[in-house]
């Protein structure tokens, strides 16, 4: 198939600067996202995700100006998500330069959100995130959604929920594992692969990203379209092109 | 003296802003690049960037409403270059699919099919729809917007319809995901391509910059 897989860094963004830090070379300035942004463009990135956590106001006018200065620089998509409650601020997003929006606790408390968005700005820009943990272990596995950044328990189902997601409008499901994210175990295969299994849009996996298998593994056996990694890009351990090349090197369709 | 404007036609669908940056990038010193919606500033444009996304209904209903209709085929019969992007490629076609079938300018002969549920690609694979990411652009001929371009080059989709020309003489480029579609076309000073350029790194740049400087 020659749709490539992608690749997609994701950087956390506070008050305008990125945070959980960035340590490749060639950026002068490794906390300014427009820096880091182009850093990936340059790299070869498919994508970039930027994930927006400030919490106040006028954090959030700061990440619309953000948003406006990698979009007048950086030629590939970029995906905003954190915050994103209203009408809005979608349009808010794709107004400053955001392609798509990730909309995660709001689709929660009311999916209906996710159909007026997706109806008034088309699906395709509409991503939503879906943070799950396992529940149940052994021959039938469960997995739950939670919210607050992996904090509130839901009781609903994860996969029964990106089934309706996608009934809303969603374009993408951007699935983050709670039991994976930061332990550099790798993704939960499982979990990626059942989801992706029950959706007809692309999946992002995202969370537990340690080494390059772990991305190839969450294409061939997580059968997911694109791979999402924080650190082990910000920390210069792993390019982008080096990604690409292990990935290709296993026989994943790539853009090089 | 004045510049030579680009207009990016403004029908009130979608985000302008990176198609605008993109083009600023690339345009020469005595381009300069315009949204807008006013019809006069179109119609004094050098050359016309006309761009969409979301849904062809509601695209249609704008364009009718802002009399785009009319305007852009009239810029189009006075000979200057004109670029449609996603769904402005879609627009220039016959009829689609979408929203339960819409009749769209019919200024280029052809169909806008949707790729379908239950999607598979030759192998029984399934196929995720959206098409959504890079893939592979085959020229369909030698053009001035394929200048300096690889034949194959990857490009960034996102769509779930896609086009079949009535007149493949018309085919700028195909690509492949399940099936064969016209990834572009063109038709005299018109083209149109199904990818988003501006979002399609070096090799979208570039496409943009031969449109600045095409010569039909």
């Amino acid at each position: 198939m020659p749709l490539a897989k992608r690749i997609i860094p994701c950087l956390d963004v506070d008050n305008g600067r990125v945070v959980k830090g960035v340590q490749f070379v060639d950026i002068r300035d490794a906390g300014d996202p427009v820096e880091v942004a182009k850093g990936y463009n340059q790299a070869g990135a498919d994508e970039i995700t930027f994930l927006d956590i400030t919490a106040t106001h006028e954090g959030r006018d700061t990440t619309l100006h953000t948003v406006e200065k990698i979009a007048a620089e950086v030629f590939i998509p970029l995906t905003v998500g954190g915050g994103i409650r209203t009408s809005q601020d979608i349009r808010n997003m794709l107004n400053a330069g955001a392609d798509k929006v990730a909309i995660n606790s709001a689709a929660v408390f009311n999916p209906d959100f996710v159909a007026e968005a997706s109806a008034k700005f088309g699906a395709q820009c509409i991503v939503v995130a879906i943070d799950a943990k396992q529940v149940a272990q052994g021959d039938n596995p469960r997995w739950e959604i939670f919210t607050h950044g992996g904090r509130k328990p839901t009781g609903i189902d994860a996969l029964e929920w990106a089934e309706k997601m996608v009934a809303y409008g969603a374009g993408e499901i951007l699935l983050t594992s709670m039991d994976r994210d930061g332990t550099k175990n790798g993704f939960d295969l499982a979990l990626t692969r059942a989801m992706t299994d029950r959706i007809p849009v692309p999946l992002i996996a995202s969370g537990g990203v340690g080494n390059l298998q772990h991305l190839a593994d969450g294409v061939l056996q997580g059968g997911a379209d694109a791979v999402l990694a924080a650190s082990i890009f910000h920390f210069g351990e792993y390019s982008v092109a080096e990604a690409k090349a292990f990935m290709a090197e296993q026989n994943i369709e790539m853009r090089l | 003296m004045s510049k030579k404007i680009i207009a990016i036609c403004d029908y009130g669908m979608g985000n302008l802003h990176s198609a605008a940056s993109a083009l600023e990038h690339v345009c020469a010193d005595d381009q300069q690049v315009v949204v807008t919606s006013d019809a006069q500033v179109i119609a004094s444009a050098e050359r016309i960037l006309f761009p969409g996304v979301g849904a062809v209904r509601d695209c249609m209903q704008e364009v009718k409403r802002l009399g785009f209709d009319q305007l852009v085929k009239s810029q189009i019969d006075a000979g200057k270059p004109v670029l449609g992007i996603c769904v402005g490629m879609q627009l220039l076609l016959t009829h689609s699919e979408e929203n339960s079938g819409v009749d769209c300018l019919n200024l280029v002969p052809g169909h806008v099919r949707f790729f379908g549920n239950d999607f598979t690609d030759e192998h029984g694979a399934k196929l995720k729809v959206p098409h959504m990411g890079w893939n592979n652009v085959f020229h369909s001929q030698d053009h001035a917007l394929w200048k300096n371009i690889k034949n194959g080059q990857r490009f960034y989709f996102v769509h779930s319809y896609c086009v079949q020309l009535d007149n493949s003489a018309q085919e700028l480029g195909s690509t492949e995901y399940g099936v064969k579609f016209s990834a572009g076309l063109c038709q005299n000073n018109l083209a149109a391509v199904q990818f988003h350029p501006e979002k399609s790194h070096d090799a979208g740049l570039q496409l943009l910059r031969n449109f600045c400087q095409w010569q039909p």
